[in-house]
């Protein structure tokens, strides 16, 4: 028994060995072809912006300040969109001391307005337009629509702590005073004190846009970016 | 900061509107570009190579010759040019390093004129990048080498002064080319392990019988003879060995040596031999014995460089060795296994247990193939057949391979130890830059405000000096700055945020000193009162005395914008330098903290003339122009 059961595998490994040179040889095909085709996919996603004068008659900007916007973007990004990750790392260079990982996120979203999980010139472009050299009331608007995370139009209290906890982490740990851990909490309670006019614990478009313009140093402090470029 | 990132900065400084609603304070002034050219490509001529570039692209390193004013001295004004006399090949290096950020080190270019060329330009090496550092520093690790080498052999051929005997003996026998006496000694040594060897061999030949008996070997014929070369050669190994003990520097290192080791393994036997008799249970060790005489040949080892280079080669592979033996073994005993149970049904069969195949499977693999052991089954001998090719594959494969891995695996051991000890110096060095970069922003937060009022003033030989952080800083000094503001708390160093952990419980608000607000409409707020409390309690005892004016009433003026660096530079206890030398007109004033002097800043008024300001009490501040450009703006 013993001897036949190791003659039967003595037989099969001798069959294996063959058919594994009749595929070296190419005479029989192997079971599942490696495609080339999933080489081709890896390619890198390219994207070429607009023309120059359509971007200049969209946003606000000059024909020379879109050249030198680009030029840096092409230089950061040379396939020319801006995915999650890159848009992370530029940011966290800003800010060394603290994790600003969160707040690009939310700002991510807020730059990449067809979410399609890029960032592209244009899109860059347009979020720019809006806060260099927009109306005060674009720039609002624009402010609600980061801190709406959910993009449903009114800001309830959870979405503005997520807004305010980014904010703190960019701050890090280091800081003067110390950090406290309802620090974020107090500041979102002030916030809605001041933003929810009726008191229904969500702020909506019109109630941030009023109190925005009725207090000076917001106003004041939303014209401070303007020759950034 | 990188240079690709300075390109983001007007984003980031963008995006920082979202702060702006959800902040409760008034957020601190932008700096101003007054000097905004117009971006220009301009001309640098290397050694007759034009190479053009954007002049914003040289100013990203400003710390560097083209990012600074150092390149105006290589101005040519007749060709409106920049000309270096230099070589252009390594300028391409450094001028992507300006455009990409990355420095690059070509591996066609000498490594001195590699350094040469970045100490011109002012680029430390340690920035180049990822790709070429390694390469980088095994050069310049081969260069020192080499120069070592050459000081080394230049000190040699010096003579020595005063080396005791000892050492002259010492250095004798290491280097048997440095006198005659040496290399005699080292013939003669030479000679007689070859000597030795030689009778050792000669010994065991038959030579010539006696009539009426077997064959003798020439060991038991001539015993007195070969007793003689065998005693003389003992005696002359033995010497040797006690006179490199004598002159050794570290009797206990030489001892525990592998030559040493050797030495002692060659001679003992014969002593050995001498102190035991011939008796008859011992004889036998006494045999054995004789077999470590052959370890005088490995003595050749200190005549010969390549066996040293090859014993250590040996050991520095040996886990490749290893590795080969053991996936041998497992090999061996798949096999073995097999074969046995393969044959254990035929009959007279010689594979009468696996350790017994394990001669077969040898024997095979290593297609020696004796022919003592045959199997005799159709199992049998397919599996013989697969052992044999797998043998084949096994051995004669990775034995070339290994050969070649000698120099290769060596040197990759070598290399992954350097990566090893180059990425922690690397690391630490990140983390240098990274907290400078953090501490620059600190640093300057109390000069922030310098370029800021400097507007304020509008005298332009001011805001001349004040330019001394580029734009780029000051505009991200600023985004921190409003970062601060929106989240009511502030940006410190490691130190004193432990320092202040463990003030805290010293922290008192002294509510007397309730700030009397200035003015000043819309812009003090609680928070800002609040940071001001705490300048007063903080040690303050390496400020520099300086010129102070006059000393005024104790109170705080809560001014907006100049008050935070200010109150920064109370608590962290750095001294600008920088400024020093920009105001000469201007005092600076101490902060101590007992007392709150306010310091009288001459007023920098328009017209540019300085003169103690009235009784207007000004902030604690230790900065000059501040202190002055807070005096005008509360004079506002």
């Amino acid at each position: 028994m013993n001897l036949e059961g190791l003659e039967m595998i003595a037989v099969l490994i001798v069959i294996v060995l063959f058919v594994k040179l009749l595929e070296q040889f190419g005479l029989i095909e192997a079971g599942l072809e490696d495609s080339v085709e999933d080489e081709l996919e890896m390619a890198t996603v390219r994207h070429r912006p607009e023309a120059l004068e359509l971007l200049e008659a969209q946003s606000k900007f000059t024909k020379k300040e879109l050249q030198i916007l680009y030029r840096g973007f092409k230089n950061e990004c040379p396939s020319g969109v801006v995915n999650e990750e890159t848009f992370k790392e530029i940011y966290s260079q800003f800010f060394p001391q603290g994790d600003s990982t969160t707040y690009a996120h939310f700002l991510f979203n807020a730059f990449d307005t067809d979410h399609n999980g890029a960032v592209s010139f244009e899109d860059f472009i347009k979020g720019l337009s809006i806060l260099l050299r927009g109306t005060v009331q674009e720039k609002l608007n624009w402010a609600f629509n980061l801190y709406d995370i959910n993009k449903d139009g009114y800001i309830t209290k959870e979405e503005m702590l997520d807004i305010m906890k980014a904010i703190y982490d960019m701050m890090g740990k280091c800081t003067y005073p110390v950090l406290k851990e309802d620090a974020p909490r107090q500041h979102v309670e002030t916030f809605f004190q001041k933003m929810d006019k009726n008191k229904d614990g969500i702020v909506t478009i019109d109630e941030f846009i009023e109190s925005c313009q009725k207090d000076e140093n917001i106003m004041r402090s939303m014209q401070l970016f303007e020759n950034v470029i | 900061m990188a240079a690709g990132v300075a390109a983001w900065l007007p984003f980031a400084r963008a995006a920082a509107i979202g702060w702006m609603p959800v902040a409760n304070c008034p957020m601190p002034l932008a700096p101003a570009d007054k000097n905004k050219r117009q971006d220009e490509l301009i001309v640098l001529n290397v050694s007759g190579r034009r190479f053009q570039t954007w002049r914003t692209t040289l100013e990203r390193y400003p710390d560097t010759l083209l990012g600074s004013t150092e390149k105006e001295f290589f101005f040519n004004e007749d060709t409106k040019e920049y000309f270096f006399d230099r070589d252009p090949e390594v300028f391409r290096c450094v001028l992507n390093f300006y455009r990409t950020g990355k420095l690059h080190y070509p591996r066609y270019e000498c490594i001195s004129a590699y350094d040469d060329e970045l100490a011109f330009y002012g680029i430390l090496p340690e920035i180049i990048g990822d790709c070429c550092y390694e390469e980088y520093k095994d050069r310049k690790r081969e260069n020192a080498e080499r120069l070592m080498d050459d000081n080394d052999s230049e000190n040699n051929q010096e003579s020595m002064p005063s080396l005791s005997f000892c050492q002259t003996m010492w250095r004798a026998f290491e280097n048997p080319h440095t006198s005659t006496l040496a290399l005699v000694f080292y013939y003669v040594t030479g000679f007689f392990i070859a000597v030795s060897v030689i009778t050792n061999v000669v010994e065991t030949v038959p030579c010539g019988t006696v009539p009426g008996s077997k064959e003798l070997p020439c060991g038991e014929r001539y015993s007195v003879a070969f007793f003689c070369l065998d005693t003389a050669c003992v005696m002359i190994f033995t010497v040797e060995y006690l006179l490199r003990l004598f002159a050794a520097p570290s009797r206990y290192r030489f001892i525990r040596s592998v030559m040493s080791i050797i030495d002692v393994v060659a001679i003992m036997p014969y002593y050995i031999g001498l102190v035991m008799t011939n008796n008859e249970d011992v004889s036998g060790a006494f045999v054995t014995l004789r077999v470590f005489r052959v370890f005088r040949i490995f003595k050749f080892s200190r005549h010969s460089q390549g066996l040293r280079i090859l014993g250590y080669t040996l050991k520095s592979c040996a886990s490749e060795l290893g590795f080969l033996l053991f996936s041998l073994t497992m090999a061996i005993i798949i096999f073995a296994t097999v074969m046995f149970y393969a044959e254990k049904g035929s009959s007279a069969s010689k594979f009468t247990s696996i350790p017994a195949s394990f001669w077969y499977t040898i024997v095979t693999m290593t297609t020696l193939g004796y022919g003592d052991m045959v199997p005799k089954t159709i199992a049998g001998k397919i599996f013989g057949s697969i052992c044999s090719l797998s043998g084949v594959l096994v051995i004669a494969l990775p034995v070339p391979v290994i050969v070649s891995n000698f120099s290769r695996i060596y040197h990759q051991n070598q290399r992954a130890d350097k990566r090893r000890a180059q990425k922690k110096a690397r690391l630490a060095r990140i983390r240098v830059a990274k907290t400078g970069s953090s501490n620059a922003y600190l640093h300057s937060k109390r000069n922030g405000l310098l370029n800021e009022a400097l507007e304020l003033t509008g005298t332009p030989e001011e805001e001349h000096m004040g330019k001394t952080t580029s734009l780029i800083e000051s505009q991200h000094h600023h985004l921190l700055h409003c970062l601060e503001k929106t989240t009511n708390h502030e940006f410190i160093d490691e130190q004193m945020f432990e320092q202040n952990c463990m003030e805290s419980s010293m922290q008192n608000y002294p509510s007397t000193r309730s700030p009397s607000l200035s003015s000043h409409p819309g812009l003090t707020t609680t928070c800002c009162s609040r940071r001001s409390k705490k300048t007063t309690h903080l040690p303050n005892s390496n400020l520099p005395a300086t010129r102070l004016r006059s000393m005024q009433e104790l109170s705080t003026i809560h001014i907006q914008g100049s008050e935070q660096p200010s109150l920064t530079t109370s608590r962290s206890s750095l001294n600008l330098k920088a400024d020093d030398g920009l105001r000469p007109n201007c005092k600076t004033s101490q902060i101590t903290t007992a007392i709150i002097s306010i310091p009288t800043p001459p007023a920098l008024t328009p017209e540019g003339e300085s003169r103690p300001p009235p009784a207007s009490p000004g902030p604690n501040t230790n900065i000059p122009s501040i202190a002055s450009n807070v005096v005008k703006v509360s004079a506002l």
